[in-house]
C-alpha cells in the first residue's frame, strides 16, 4: 500500500539546513496497523506529513497504492488526499461552527456527493463511533474523546485507503485514550490500513508493528503480533 | 459545481453560523454605501438650492443705476449727481434698438399703504410693463400693467401675495382701492415671486403715474436692459461696454470715472455662479470619491480579517480534500453575496433617508431636494462590491495556497 525508498527531507532555515529524514525505506502492506514512534525531533511527524501529502520530500520515492506521489501541486494534492487519505489530528481539528454530522459530511461534499447521501453516510459513521445521538452537537459541546471519535468518523467517511493519525491520544486521558485506540483497532480489523504516530509506548503496543525513528533514520522495525 | 445548490447551501450555512463576522462585513459595506449616497445627495441638494437662488430673475439683463461722479470732467466738478430722464430712456432705446429687446424702468419708493383700517410700510416699484419679464413675476390673479396704463398714467397697482394677505385678510383684492402717497390706487392684480417673501411684499405701479404725483417729475432711478437671450456671454459684455460708453458720453462723465453710472450684467453674475456651481460639483465629487475609498478600505480590512480568522478552518478543509480553487471560490462567493445584499440594503436605506429628508434642510442648511441619480448610486454599489471581491480574493488566494500543515499548526 505504501512504499517509500531512500526518502530524504531537509528544512532550510536561513543559512542552516536541517536534515530531518535521512534515507527512509519503508513498506506498509494493506491492512497493517503501524505505530511510528520516536522522541520529538526524531522526524516522525515529518514522515507522516509526507505520507499524508501535507508536505513535500526532497529525494527518494514514495508510492501510495501504486501511484507516484512527488511534487504535487496543491490542487492535485487536495484531490489525492480526498481520495486516498483520512486524517486524525492530536487537536481534533473539527470545524467549530459545524455540528458533528456536518463535520463528518464535509469530505463527502468535496467528493461531490449529493446532500442527502452525505447525511446518510455521515450518520452511518457517527453510529459506528457510537455518537449517533450527538449528531446535532457542536464540537464545543463534546468531550475530548467524543471529538476525537467524530474526527475519526470524518476521516473514514471519504473511504480512504489509509488512515493517518498524528498523536490521536495526545490530548486525551488514559481511559479515553484506550477507548479511542480500541476504535482504531476495530477499524483496522475491518481491513483499513492505519498509521499512528505516537510517543506513548502503551499506544504503540496496541498496534501490530512498531517503527522507531531516531534522528531521521529508522532504528527498529518490529512486528508485535 | 461552482454555483451549485450545494455550494450555496454551504455558504448560507457558514453565514448563518458566523453571524458576527457576517454582520461586520455587511455593515461596513452598508454604511459605506449609505454615507456615500447621503453625502452625494446632500451635495446635489446644495446645488439645487444654489440653482434656485439664481433662477428667480431673468438672466439676460443689464442694470443701469445713476450715481454721483468722482472725477471732474469737461468743466463739470466732481461729485455731480447723475440722473436719468424719460428722454434718456427713449434715446437709449433708439440707439440700441437692434441689440436690446426692452429697457424697463424701475423707480423704487417706500410708502405707507392703507386699506380700510389696515396699513403697512411696503416697497413700491414704479415700473414699465417689461418689468414683469425682467423680474420673472408670476401673476396669480387679475392682470399686470400694460402699455396703456403707462400712457394714461393710470393709478393702478399690482400687489404682492403677502401684501394681499396682510391687508385684505383673504378677501379678493381685485378692484379694491388702496391708499398711498396721498392717492388711491386700484388693485388690478396679485402676483407671487420665487425670489422669496421680500419679493412678495411689494407693489408694482405704472412709473408714469408715480412721476405725475411727484410733481410731474421725469426722473428714472434704474433702467433694466433686457437683451436678446441668444447673445453669448461675450456679446453681452460688449453690449455692456457700449452702453456704458454711450451713457458716459451722453451724461458727460469721464471715461475713467468708476462711478457716475453703475452698470451690472446679470449674465456676469450667472457666469460667476456657474463657476461656483462647478466648484461645488468638484467638491461633491471629491467627497463622494473619498467616502467610496474609505468604504473600500473598510471592506478590504474586514475581508483580510475574515480570511485570517478562517486560516485554520481553511487548512482543515484542505486536509480533507478541498482544492485551492474551491477555497477561493467559497470565500469570493460568500463575500460577494454579503456585499451585494448589504450594499443593496445600504442603497435602499440611503435612498429612503434622502426621500424623508426631502426639503426639511432647505431653510437652515440650503439643501433642497437632495437626490442621487440611480445610475450613480448603482455604480457606487457595484464598485464597492467589486472592490470587496478583489479585497477578499487576495487574502483568499494566499490562504488557499498555504500548506495545510502550516494552517493546522497548533498553538
Amino acid at each position: 500500500m505504501i512504499e517509500i525508498k531512500d526518502l530524504n527531507k531537509s528544512y532550510v532555515m536561513g543559512k542552516n539546513s536541517l536534515h530531518v529524514l535521512k534515507g527512509i525505506n519503508l513498506k506498509i502492506k494493506e491492512g497493517e496497523l503501524v505505530a511510528i514512534m520516536g522522541s520529538s525531533g526524531s522526524g516522525k511527524s515529518t514522515l507522516l506529513n509526507i505520507i499524508g501529502m501535507l508536505d513535500n520530500y526532497d529525494t527518494g520515492s514514495y508510492h501510495l497504492d501504486n501511484v507516484t506521489i512527488k511534487d504535487l501541486d496543491e490542487t492535485k494534492a487536495a484531490k489525492y488526499r480526498n481520495k486516498f487519505l483520512g486524517f486524525v489530528f492530536q487537536s481534533f481539528n473539527l470545524i467549530n461552527y459545524k455540528t458533528a454530522i456536518e463535520n463528518i459530511a464535509l469530505p463527502l461534499y468535496y467528493q461531490g456527493i449529493a446532500s442527502k447521501e452525505r447525511q446518510t453516510i455521515a450518520l452511518d459513521y457517527l453510529d459506528k463511533v457510537g455518537l449517533k445521538d450527538w449528531a446535532g452537537h457542536l464540537p464545543s459541546e463534546l468531550s475530548g474523546g467524543q471529538k476525537q471519535r467524530v474526527a475519526i468518523a470524518r476521516a473514514l467517511a471519504s473511504k480512504p485507503k489509509v488512515l493517518l493519525a498524528d498523536e490521536p491520544t495526545g490530548a486525551l486521558d488514559s481511559v479515553t485514550s484506550d477507548e479511542v485506540m480500541e476504535l482504531i483497532i476495530q477499524i483496522n480489523k475491518e481491513g483499513k490500513t492505519i498509521l499512528v504516530v505516537t510517543h506513548e509506548q502503551e499506544v504503540a503496543n496496541m498496534c501490530n508493528r512498531i517503527i522507531t525513528l531516531k534522528d531521521g533514520v529508522i532504528m527498529t522495525d518490529v512486528k508485535t503480533k | 459545481m461552482i454555483f451549485s445548490k450545494d455550494s450555496w447551501k454551504e455558504i448560507f450555512d457558514t453565514i448563518k453560523k458566523n453571524k458576527l463576522r457576517t454582520f461586520l462585513s455587511g455593515f461596513t459595506v452598508a454604511i459605506g454605501i449609505f454615507i456615500f449616497i447621503v453625502l452625494f445627495g446632500f451635495g446635489n441638494g446644495l446645488q439645487n438650492s444654489f440653482a434656485e437662488f439664481f433662477v428667480d430673475d431673468k438672466v439676460n439683463t443689464i442694470r443701469i443705476y445713476p450715481s454721483s461722479t468722482t472725477l471732474p470732467y469737461r468743466g463739470y466738478e466732481s461729485n455731480r449727481r447723475i440722473e436719468f430722464t424719460n428722454q434718456d430712456l427713449i434715446e437709449i432705446k433708439e440707439n440700441f434698438n437692434n441689440e436690446v429687446e426692452d429697457i424697463v424702468v424701475r423707480n423704487t419708493f417706500y410708502n405707507q399703504i392703507k386699506y380700510k383700517e389696515k396699513s403697512n410700510q411696503y416697497q413700491v416699484r414704479a415700473v414699465s410693463p417689461g418689468h414683469r419679464e425682467a423680474e420673472n413675476t408670476i401673476l396669480m390673479s387679475g392682470r399686470y400693467l400694460h402699455e396703456g396704463d403707462i400712457e394714461q398714467r393710470k393709478k393702478y397697482a399690482v400687489i404682492g401675495r403677502l401684501v394681499a394677505q396682510d391687508l385684505f385678510d383673504g378677501k379678493d383684492p381685485i378692484g379694491e382701492y388702496i391708499f398711498g402717497s396721498d392717492h388711491s390706487w386700484r388693485v388690478i392684480g396679485v402676483f407671487q415671486d420665487e425670489g422669496g417673501d421680500r419679493e412678495e411684499r411689494m407693489l408694482y405701479v405704472p412709473y408714469t403715474a408715480m412721476q405725475e404725483i411727484q410733481k410731474n417729475s421725469d426722473k428714472i432711478n434704474q433702467m433694466i436692459v433686457i437683451y436678446n437671450a441668444e447673445m453669448t456671454y461675450d456679446e453681452s459684455l460688449l453690449l455692456e461696454k457700449k452702453l456704458e460708453m454711450y451713457i458716459k458720453n451722453k451724461k458727460v462723465i469721464s471715461p475713467d470715472d468708476n462711478r457716475g453710472v453703475y452698470i451690472s450684467n446679470t449674465g456676469e453674475q450667472l457666469e460667476n455662479s456657474n463657476n461656483f456651481a462647478s466648484v461645488l460639483q468638484i467638491v461633491v465629487t471629491f467627497i463622494g470619491i473619498g467616502t467610496l475609498i474609505a468604504g473600500i478600505i473598510g471592506i478590504s480590512n474586514i475581508m483580510v480579517f475574515v480570511v485570517k480568522e478562517r486560516t485554520k478552518e481553511l487548512g482543515i478543509r484542505k486536509a480533507i480534500g478541498a482544492t485551492p480553487n474551491s477555497i477561493i471560490l467559497m470565500i469570493l462567493q460568500e463575500s460577494i453575496f454579503i456585499t451585494t445584499i448589504s450594499g443593496y440594503a445600504g442603497l435602499i436605506t440611503a435612498m429612503i433617508t434622502l426621500k424623508i429628508i426631502g426639503n426639511n434642510l432647505q431653510e437652515k442648511y440650503f439643501i433642497s431636494n437632495p437626490y442621487i441619480a440611480s445610475s450613480d448610486a448603482l455604480f457606487a454599489t457595484l464598485i464597492l462590491i467589486l472592490f470587496g471581491a478583489i479585497a477578499g480574493y487576495i487574502p483568499a488566494r494566499k490562504a488557499a495556497n498555504i500548506k495545510p500543515i502550516i494552517a493546522l499548526r497548533d498553538k
